[in-house]
């Protein structure tokens, strides 16, 4: 897919010298059209967005100030508790388990996975035999769903026969049981997702690559630099804003891990017999959906989350631009 | 190119290495599922693992259509329906509102598309509980309707048909089409939709394949009774049973269409993921 098929500059806001629409034939209809027609293209998004995206986001930070029944609520009605279920949220080990496991296993999978993404972006940008082939590859993880993953990944990490084990007993490694402790679901289900969303990174950090003119790297191998020298003095630095992108979605997409731990652990919502990979996600839909009583609780859940995010985002964000400079 | 940057560029053999180092890890796990969905039930307690193929895949495909309660057809059916459905609202609505903020003047334009970009960031799926809620209200529980209609329209649909009508579109071409009387209607159809097919057909493949893998909502909307695909997996891998072979089978037939639409589409969506990227 070509962007440069055409050379039209893109739109611009008030180009000059455009005739004014002509009135004789359509006459009224051709101005209620020119009107109203931008207005109905876009009222689709807008309306779905708002009635089923928007809205609900902001009745979850209502709901979350009450003791809520999501199914008996028009019944029985919601009590106003201030921030109550916030407060309990602080004392409240579980919440505070699953905030540790959502941060653990998102740090576990995600600084691997960018710096492989990073190496093999760097070894695609050269001029490869059989690039598209390559780039494939890489990427087919991607075209999986989560619940294939899942399965196939449980099996390999199977403590008898699992293929995972298997490799390990050729260094002597004893089988490990993949379910006896945190550390182990962590890594079971890091791998799962690193082997997914690795190769997506990988040719976003790609067309970031491809986006530096090649000339300064001309002009600093006639300065002397080397390949490495060069990687960390052009590459990284140009390849800020598409690093930001890549980031932030890890984080969005990262923080809200959800199908991998749930099927991990045999479709069980607690994430284990002691909750060892159960993620904020996760217990959020313990709190409200498997438990509809309680949906104020998850709701509050769900915001807590909400801002893990935000500050994780935002954080990120003044990081990365302040090391690399 | 001066010599130290040619050899700067040239890929070693230590290079090939590693990337089909990672090709082969990328590619073992479909490999292995395949595998297992056909051999017999015995072959995945083998040590060494079983490494090639056998010849029970019917076999063990046979016994997922003979469990009633895990409704393998009815999820498949409900999957094509599903993915199909959102796929082509997705690419309608999002080429008549990328054309719209694109090409199109009026009021706002500027402040709503920024409100769109913003919208991308935002981690919707934090409003599943009174979505959820809404659901039952709505009595849409259990019902396709569910995992349909909130998801008609995408942020990055829009966007990414805004960026591309941008530059595919000629002004001139519409404006020719206004001097001849068209209406704005016919604009969109006679020389928008041409000019971006496209990039519709990347927006295309990339929505159905999220609408085909999408499990966490469908599964909390709907019953085991009337699953999607991928409810339905769930449902085989939860446990219940410990038929390998006839898991992965399931699994395999659940996967493959989409490998196979990626394979003929790799280069297509490779492009629009990479442009996507840049653009953003």
């Amino acid at each position: 897919m070509s962007l440069s098929a055409t050379t039209t500059p893109p739109a611009r806001l008030d180009p000059p010298g455009r005739p004014k629409p002509p009135r004789s034939r359509a006459g009224r209809f051709g101005r209620l059209d020119l009107k109203a027609s931008p207005y109905l293209y876009i009222a689709p998004f807008f309306i779905v967005f708002g009635v089923f995206g928007a809205y609900p986001l902001l009745r979850t930070l209502w709901m979350s100030f009450h003791k809520w029944d999501l199914v008996n609520e028009p019944t029985l009605g919601s009590t106003w508790i201030g921030l109550d279920n916030y407060k309990a949220l602080l004392s409240d080990d579980y919440f505070w388990n699953a905030t540790y496991n959502t941060v653990g296993m998102f740090l576990m999978a995600t600084v691997p996975q960018l710096l492989l993404a990073l190496f093999l972006a760097n070894i695609l940008n050269r001029p490869l035999q059989a690039k598209t082939f390559f780039r494939l590859t890489v990427l087919v993880p991607n075209a999986t769903s989560v619940a294939a993953v899942a399965i196939v990944f449980g099996t390999l990490f199977q403590r008898d026969f699992g293929v995972v084990n298997w490799v390990l007993s050729l260094f002597g490694v004893d089988a490990i049981d993949w379910h006896i402790n945190q550390l182990t679901h962590w890594t079971a289900i890091s791998t799962m997702v690193d082997w997914r969303w690795t190769g997506y990174n990988t040719l976003i950090l790609l067309a970031g690559m491809q986006a530096i003119p090649r000339d300064i790297y001309e002009s600093a191998s006639i300065d002397g630099a080397n390949a490495w020298k060069q990687f960390w003095s052009i590459t990284l630095p140009m390849l800020r804003p598409t690093f930001l992108f890549v980031t932030v979605v890890s984080i969005v997409g990262g923080l809200q891990l959800f199908t991998e731990p749930l099927l991990f652990n045999n479709g069980s919502i607690l994430g284990g017999s002691r909750r060892e990979s159960q993620t904020l996600v996760m217990y959020m839909y313990e709190n409200s959906i498997e438990n509809t009583a309680k949906a104020g609780y998850g709701a509050a859940v769900a915001w807590a989350l909400f801002l893990l995010i935000m500050v994780a985002a935002v954080g990120n964000f003044l990081l990365v631009r302040k090391t690399v400079k | 190119m001066s010599s130290s940057s040619a050899r700067l560029w040239r890929a070693s053999p230590l290079t090939y290495i590693a990337i089909a180092a990672v090709g082969l890890l990328s590619v073992y796990p479909f490999y292995y599922m395949f595998v297992i969905a056909t051999r017999s039930l015995d072959a995945i307690n083998d040590t060494p693992p079983p490494f090639t193929p056998g010849s029970a895949f019917f076999d063990n495909f046979g016994r997922v259509l003979d469990k009633p309660d895990v409704n393998f057809v009815t999820g498949l059916v409900n999957s094509v329906i599903v993915s199909s459905v959102v796929t082509l609202s997705v690419v309608l609505t999002s080429t008549l509102a990328g054309f719209a903020f694109a090409k199109l003047r009026f009021k706002g334009r500027d402040a709503l598309l920024f409100t769109i970009l913003v919208t991308m960031m935002i981690p919707t799926q934090l409003g599943i509980i009174p979505l959820w809620g809404m659901m039952i209200d709505l009595d849409w529980y259990d019902s396709l309707l569910a995992v349909i209609v909130p998801f008609l329209t995408s942020a990055f649909g829009v966007f990414m048909m805004r960026q591309y009508a941008s530059s595919a579109v000629s002004d001139e071409l519409i404006e020719a089409a206004r001097v001849d009387g068209c209406s704005t209607l016919r604009i969109f159809w006679n020389v928008v939709l041409p000019a971006v097919r496209p990039a519709a057909g990347v927006l295309a493949l990339l929505t159905f394949m999220e609408q085909w893998n999408s499990f966490l909502w469908p599964r909390a909307v709907l019953t085991p009774e009337n699953p999607t695909l991928q409810v339905s997996l769930g449902f085989i891998s939860s446990g219940y049973y410990t038929d390998y072979s006839m898991v992965f089978a399931a699994t395999a037939v659940a996967t493959l269409p989409l490998v196979v639409v990626f394979i003929v589409f790799g280069r297509q969506i490779i492009g629009g993921i990479m442009e996507g990227a840049i653009k953003a």
